[in-house]
């Protein structure tokens, strides 16, 4: 995971430790540097911004030898990076689910995105993870439109031994939701997941349909589900989904099939959301919390 | 929007080159860099674009221009060739031998939109005359026989699956089994990546045992820099017969899938433009490069300008030219170029106009045209073919009745008798009516 970035960030410093930190040398390094990021799928807007502040931060700083210098710029790229990855607000799911219990209503979280980014599947690895730490869970299928979706998520219901509520297929899909919240109210449920269908953020009836969903059921948390496979749309995704809809938190899917990692920089930069957890697989026990930090540590590990 | 900033900054860089004197190897390398940023952008493989923007280069530099060609035009024409070089320059229609039966099988990574691309490719056969029939191989993902199945039924194909059952080789050797009298079956299978490496083997065990006509590989449109690796691996698993783009009805270019047929050799044969069995589209490489290039149809364009050029070219400027130039003739101009669409889009494919306009004053011009139609449109068939009858009530009537001022409709008599007597005066200069439809710095008033 996340090697291809790591390489290229280690390379920059290297590069960079070397030279006097002047305009004329600074311009070729940051270029590849940004090149490097794009090829990690970090969107060309997003590399751009982020060589252009490592540029006004290094350029003029005299330094004294080699190794104050890679500290130096090391230091530099971490801030950076580390600026764009904390997010404004700081959201903690388990927390939030301690919370909500000791208030006694349900916990109430949509999960939203484009089509195929995971949604489904990632919601039954929260459902799991709720489970385990002693959480009763309730489904709700608010995708009434795509052939199979109930039947998807209802296996899903049959394996984790919890229940779904589902309508017909063609039913409103705010509609779903509200009666999860009420019969997970009535029963004392703790936690009511929402799984809506995908659509294109370009589609604005069907956004709109999703802020319904928002209105009615009025969650807890909103969670936009992101393909870690995405390339620059992921900045497109990101930007309409918060401005039309609004999201609290993200979650990447797919990242054991990506080994560059750009995609968290171009979300968590564009929209200032935390991103959560990372899917790394097909099993329910591939849900890995992100924690920035660590993320940074990581690829900017040897360097 | 991203794509209208990109738009202006290619636009500028272009600019620059055609005002300077000579071809300056500075200007070549600034709007190869323009092209580099649209090309990322639509997220085409970082080594790919530089491998392209070298040859881009050179070609730019070193080729002569052909007599009448504007250095933009030629740069564009080079950055065109070398992408649809690797897209291809026309569709590749679906190889399919109506004389027996033909298997097709789609592999792709997890929720790239095989089962729904199955279901689209059934509905195109099926709308051509074709039988087809759908198999699900998928045992692994919750739902995916009823996905298909569902599907099958809503536009009647024959479906075959096995619910429950772990044997995709099992399962697609008695579907075959079972439609022997079809044109083409369509064996859809579970999503994979190339780090998964078990059901790699899986889907080439399974490729064996099938032994299908092609393999189409469904990518997501979405996808990134991640495409032409991934690709890479599924082409060596299995031999990639042709690609499918999904999804591509959001706002991505679908770069990452150009990549990828630079990796396998196969070509884009379908994209798909919406949820929908209906929404499916034969590939169409020109309009994808536009498209990549955030440059909207380029070869369409080129081609209605022409279209245009010869229109009023050919039939109209011997009558211009013999003094018959008539308001109804300058209607006509008018009309035409607001069927083109936006003006600015227009002229900005002719070679050497319209550089200079920024884009507010291109919708002043679009709004002029059309208050100008609506002034010729309430004027009498007498008055259109003989305006020196228009007097002072005259034009009072025509300006109520085209809700516009008397000094536009002054404007615009004293613009068409600037017109008529300048084509008057180029009598026998015809060369210089290449740059019909219309004539903008008139328009700016
Ligand atoms: N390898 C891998 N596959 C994943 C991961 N998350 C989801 N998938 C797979 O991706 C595919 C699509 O997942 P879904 O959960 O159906 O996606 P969705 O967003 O609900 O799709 P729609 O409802 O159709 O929009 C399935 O095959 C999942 O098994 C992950 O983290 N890693
Ligand atoms: N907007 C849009 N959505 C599409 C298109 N093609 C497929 N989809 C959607 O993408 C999602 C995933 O499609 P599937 O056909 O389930 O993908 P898959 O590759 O079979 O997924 P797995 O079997 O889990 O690997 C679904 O929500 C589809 O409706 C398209 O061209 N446009
Ligand atoms: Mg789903
Ligand atoms: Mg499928």
């Amino acid at each position: 995971m996340f090697s291809r970035l790591r390489e290229g960030l280690r390379g920059f410093v290297e590069r960079i430790s070397k030279v006097e930190l002047t305009e004329k040398n600074l311009e070729p390094i940051l270029w590849d540097l940004q090149l490097h990021l794009i090829g990690s799928d970090v969107a060309v807007s997003v590399a751009e911004k982020l060589c252009e502040d490592l540029g006004r931060r290094l350029r003029g700083a005299s330094l004294g030898r080699f190794e104050d210098r890679r500290a130096f710029v090391r230091g530099v790229l971490k801030e950076v990076i580390e600026e764009i990855l904390t997010p404004r607000e700081r959201i903690d799911l388990l927390e939030l689910a301690r919370e909500k219990r000791r208030s006694g209503e349900p916990l109430t979280v949509v999960f939203i995105g484009i089509n195929g980014t995971g949604k489904t599947t990632t919601i039954a690895k929260v459902a799991r993870l709720l489970l385990d730490h002693g959480y009763s869970v309730v489904l709700a299928c608010s995708d009434t439109y795509r052939a199979g979706a109930m039947e998807q998520l209802e296996e899903h219901a049959r394996r984790l031994g919890v229940r779904m509520i589902r309508h017909q297929y063609g039913a409103d899909p705010a509609a779903v939701g509200f009666d999860a919240v009420k019969y997970a109210t009535a029963r004392g449920v703790e936690a009511v997941l929402i799984d809506t269908a995908g659509r294109m953020q370009t589609d604005r009836n069907l956004m709109e349909e999703l802020s319904k969903i928002r209105r009615v059921v009025d969650p807890d948390l909103t969670i936009l589900i992101v393909d870690a496979l995405t390339g620059n749309d992921a900045v497109e995704q990101a930007e309409m989904f918060d401005r039309v809809v609004g999201f609290d938190a993200i979650i990447l899917t797919k990242v054991d099939a990506d080994e560059k990692g750009g995609v968290s920089l171009s979300v968590a930069y564009t929209t200032g959301k935390p991103i959560i957890y990372v899917g790394t697989g097909q099993e329910y026990g591939d849900l890995e919390p992100f924690d920035p930090r660590w993320f940074v540590e990581r690829i900017l590990s040897g360097t | 929007m991203v794509l209208e900033k990109l738009g202006s900054s290619l636009y500028e860089a272009l600019r620059k080159v055609i005002r300077a004197p000579a071809v300056d190897r500075e200007l070549v390398k600034n709007l190869i860099r323009d092209f580099q940023r649209a090309l990322l952008q639509a997220d085409v493989n970082v080594k790919l674009v530089l491998e392209l923007s070298e040859r881009i280069e050179k070609r730019a530099l070193e080729e002569k221009l052909p007599p009448g060609v504007s250095r933009r035009e030629h740069l564009i024409k080079v950055v065109y060739e070398e992408l649809t070089r690797l897209v291809g320059e026309r569709p590749v229609p679906p190889r399919i031998d109506p004389s027996r039966r033909n298997v097709w099988m789609l592999v792709g990574i997890q929720g790239s939109g095989k089962t729904t691309t199955a279901a689209k490719l059934a509905r195109y056969l099926q709308k051509r005359g074709f039988k087809p029939a759908l198999i699900c191989a998928d045992t692994f993902r919750p739902g995916a026989y009823a996905q298909l199945r569902q599907l099958a039924e809503s536009i009647n194909v024959p479906f075959y699956g096995e619910e429950g059952s772990k044997d995709p080789i099992g399962i697609a050797k008695r579907g075959l089994e079972r439609f022997k009298n079809v044109d083409v079956v369509i064996i859809d299978t579970s999503g994979r990546h190339k780090e998964e490496k078990s059901l790699m083997e899986e889907m080439k065990r399974l490729s064996e045992a099938i032994n299908p006509d092609e393999i189409i590989l469904v990518l997501d449109g979405t996808i990134g820099q991640q495409a032409a690796a991934q690709a890479e691996a599924f082409n060596r698993a299995t031999k990639i017969g042709s690609i499918f783009i999904a999804k591509l009805d959001g706002s991505a270019r679908g770069g990452g899938a150009l990549s990828s047929v630079a990796a396998t050799g196969a070509p884009i044969k379908f994209i798909g433009t919406g949820e929908g069995p209906e929404d499916i589209e034969p590939f169409d490489p020109p309009r994808f490069v536009g498209s990549l290039l955030g440059m909207g149809d380029i070869e369409g364009l080129v081609r209605k300008v022409r279209e245009a050029e010869i229109q009023a070219t050919e039939k109209d400027v011997k009558a211009f030219l013999s003094g018959r130039f008539t308001l109804m003739d300058m209607y006509q101009q008018l009309e035409s170029v607001r069927k083109m669409g936006s003006l600015r889009k227009i002229l900005s494919m002719l070679p050497g106009l319209g550089y200079s306009l920024p884009k507010e004053e291109f919708e002043v011009a679009e709004k002029k045209i059309d208050r100008w139609r609506a002034i010729i449109q309430s004027m009498t068939v007498e008055e259109r073919m003989n305006p020196k009858i228009l007097n002072a009530s005259r034009i009072r009537r025509i300006a109520r009745g085209s809700g516009t001022e008397e000094a536009e409709v002054r404007e615009l008599i004293k613009q068409f008798n600037t017109m008529k007597k300048m084509f008057k005066s180029l009598r026998g200069r015809r060369r210089l009516f290449g740059k019909l439809p219309f004539k903008v710095r008139g328009l700016r008033g």
